[in-house]
């Protein structure tokens, strides 16, 4: 027992010290930004306005977030909250559904042009959204989707990602399974049901969110699809508030704002975060 | 518990004939075995009788009904796979019941009979579990409990001990046989060790190729072999080929004679001569390698008291008439002359 701290993860001595003062300073250099604009975020706009500004935080955080969530700039910021909320959700969801339905299908089913499906899904890997851009806004446009939910998610629900990382997942799975499941008296959609679903169930999780992210942070499309300031974004919502020409821009709400932007994703994060590692990291079968 | 029938079955993937066409009737009750080495298309014969596969020719009956066209579901069997195909995220107890739940039998069946299978398999402790906390031989057991529950008309084994290790593989062998011969359920099972063949089967069916070279009980199979495979198949050591031509036979002909059928003689003595190239001392019997003038390999099984010859001595060989088995030019055995 006397010797229990000299194995090779508790190395003690300069070098610990070492490693955790680099790592400290790492932390404090990419956390000072976000603390910055959390204390703008809690200051009034002059304070802001004549330099230096205050490291420590003032007196008005009740007074520039209530402002913000209630009334914001261009929208209320619990409207805008609520919107990328919508959006993110159902561009997370509707890949996952999506794509495991078609990784399913790829990879359990014989039917004409599989192979030619599987390959034109891949090949959108190598299209980003940009490239396809104006045809899908117009698309939109057309089927009467601008400054819609719809409008927000269903061109961005389809991820060739998501299906081929399913798709390798199931031919991990032994052939053996489906056969015991089918010899059980399971149909396909039973098989999917209660083996496939559950043992999936930490890569969805680590999907989930991978996606929600990809989904709250969508910048162009909102911008594109949406006019109506009560339709907004969160992420394009904060450009939105920045003045044109000559207007005062209203700092501290503003960085309410963007504090406000990131705490769902770092609550999504840190509440799967181990369904997430272990989605990354398990291949339990 | 029913009778199964295989008339005619062939099987072919596109161009490619797998199997040829076999032909059995077996009883109620019967404990099967398919013997062969790997690719014989011995799996295949199993899962198209499991409705895993469809059937090309032929027809396959389970108590008499047909059931090429059912899914293995309507086929009444029970099947149990090389890997346990057990699934991973359901108890011991969930993947015992999960056949009768989608057959929406009532819950409290599925435990009584869940509970019964494994009480006679030894897993009541385990019924919680999931697969992956329990040993090799547990997720046998479970595997073999997934069959049990569903009362089946036939059992499919495919390989169930391949991936155990050999004290466990003996084990588990006679435990399958016991459980059989209670349950009196007709049993299908495939496997490429021969030992397993001999010792679990009623009958037993030896394929070759596509073909069953050769159907019957096991003592019968080994004592009269219809063709020069399953003489060197069936048995370990295997038989021993020499060339007819030198016993007076025509060329192509073979001469087939089991290593216990023959005797060491001083040299000179005997019908042929070789050298001896090596000596496996089992305990209660031993094995002598020795290589001909013409370069053949041949092993005698010697009682384990008896004396052997050291490494590189000469010795003769003889044994008797009755103990040959006359194989012609295709392998086919040769019967009277």
């Amino acid at each position: 027992m006397a010797d229990r701290h000299t194995g090779m993860v508790e190395k003690r001595g300069a070098g610990h010290w070492l490693t955790h003062a680099g790592l400290i300073l790492g932390v404090l250099f990419i956390f000072f930004p976000i603390w910055l604009a959390f204390v703008a975020s809690t200051i009034t706009q002059p304070e802001i306005v004549h330099p230096p500004m205050p490291l420590l935080p003032g007196d008005q955080f009740l007074e520039n977030y209530a402002k913000a969530l209630v009334s914001g700039v261009n929208a209320p910021v619990a409207r805008m909250l609520a919107n990328s909320a919508v959006m993110a959700i159902g561009i997370a969801l509707g890949k996952i559904v999506i794509s495991i339905l078609s990784a399913f299908a790829i990879v359990y089913f014989r039917f004409p042009g599989r192979k030619l499906f599987f390959w034109l899904i891949f090949v959108t890997l190598m299209l980003p959204v940009e490239v396809r851009i104006v045809p899908t806004y117009e698309v939109a446009a057309r089927f009467d989707m601008l400054n819609s939910y719809q409008g927000l998610i269903l061109p961005l629900i389809a991820s060739a990602t998501a299906t081929f990382l399913f798709r390798q997942f199931f031919m991990t799975v032994p052939d053996e399974l489906a056969e015991a499941a089918r010899v059980d008296g399971a149909g396909p959609m039973r098989f999917f049901v209660d083996i496939l679903l559950p043992m999936s169930r930490t890569n969805m999780a680590a999907l989930f969110v991978i996606l929600f992210i990809y989904g709250w942070n969508q910048y162009l499309w909102p911008l594109l699809i949406t006019t109506d300031p009560e339709m907004n974004t969160i992420v394009m919502g904060i450009k939105q508030m920045f003045p044109s020409g000559d207007d005062i821009a209203d700092w501290p709400v503003i960085m309410a704002t963007s504090i406000l932007a990131m705490i769902p994703p770092v609550i999504v994060v840190i509440s799967m975060q181990k369904l997430f590692i272990r989605g990354l990291v398990d291949s339990e079968k | 518990m029913a009778t199964l029938t295989l008339e005619h079955v062939k099987k072919s993937f596109g161009e490619t004939k797998v199997i040829h066409g076999v032909d059995i009737d077996v009883a109620e009750g019967e404990f099967i075995v398919i013997v062969g080495p790997s690719g014989c298309g011995k799996s295949t014969l199993l899962r198209m009788v499991a409705g895993l596969e469809g059937v090309s020719e032929g027809e396959i009956r389970i108590g008499g009904d047909r059931v090429n066209e059912k899914e293995p579901m309507a086929r009444d069997i029970a099947m149990v796979f090389q890997n346990y195909a057990l699934y991973p995220h359901m108890s011991v107890a969930e993947n015992m019941g999960y056949g009768l739940k989608i057959a929406k039998t009532p819950k409290p069946e599925i435990a009584t009979r869940v509970q019964e299978a494994a009480k006679l398999l030894q897993l009541e402790p385990y019924l919680k579990r999931r697969p992956r906390e329990l040993s090799g031989g547990q997720r046998q057991r479970v595997a073999m409990g997934r069959a049990i529950v569903r009362r089946p008309a036939v059992f499919l084994f495919d390989e169930p001990l391949s991936n155990l290790d050999a004290k466990l593989r003996v084990q588990m062998r006679l435990e399958i046989k016991q459980l059989q011969r209670k349950l009196g359920v007709t049993a299908l099972y495939v496997t490429h060790d021969q030992v397993e063949a001999m010792t679990l089967a009623d009958r037993m069916i030896v394929m070759n190729a596509g073909v069953a070279d050769q159907i019957g009980a096991p003592l019968d199979v080994y004592a009269d072999p219809e063709t020069a495979f399953v003489a060197g198949f069936i048995g370990s050591p295997p038989t021993n080929f020499l060339p007819a031509s030198r016993f007076g036979g025509t060329e192509g002909e073979q001469l087939g004679i089991r290593p216990e059928h023959l005797s060491l003689v001083a040299p000179g003595e005997g019908r042929i001569a070789g050298r001896v190239i090596s000596v496996e001392p089992l305990g209660a019997e031993t094995l002598v390698h020795l290589r001909l003038e013409d370069g053949t390999d041949v092993t005698v099984r010697q009682e384990g008291g008896a004396e052997a010859p050291g490494e590189g001595m000469e010795a003769g060989l003889s044994w008797e008439s009755a103990a040959e088995m006359r194989f012609d030019a295709e392998g086919r055995r040769m019967r009277g002359t």
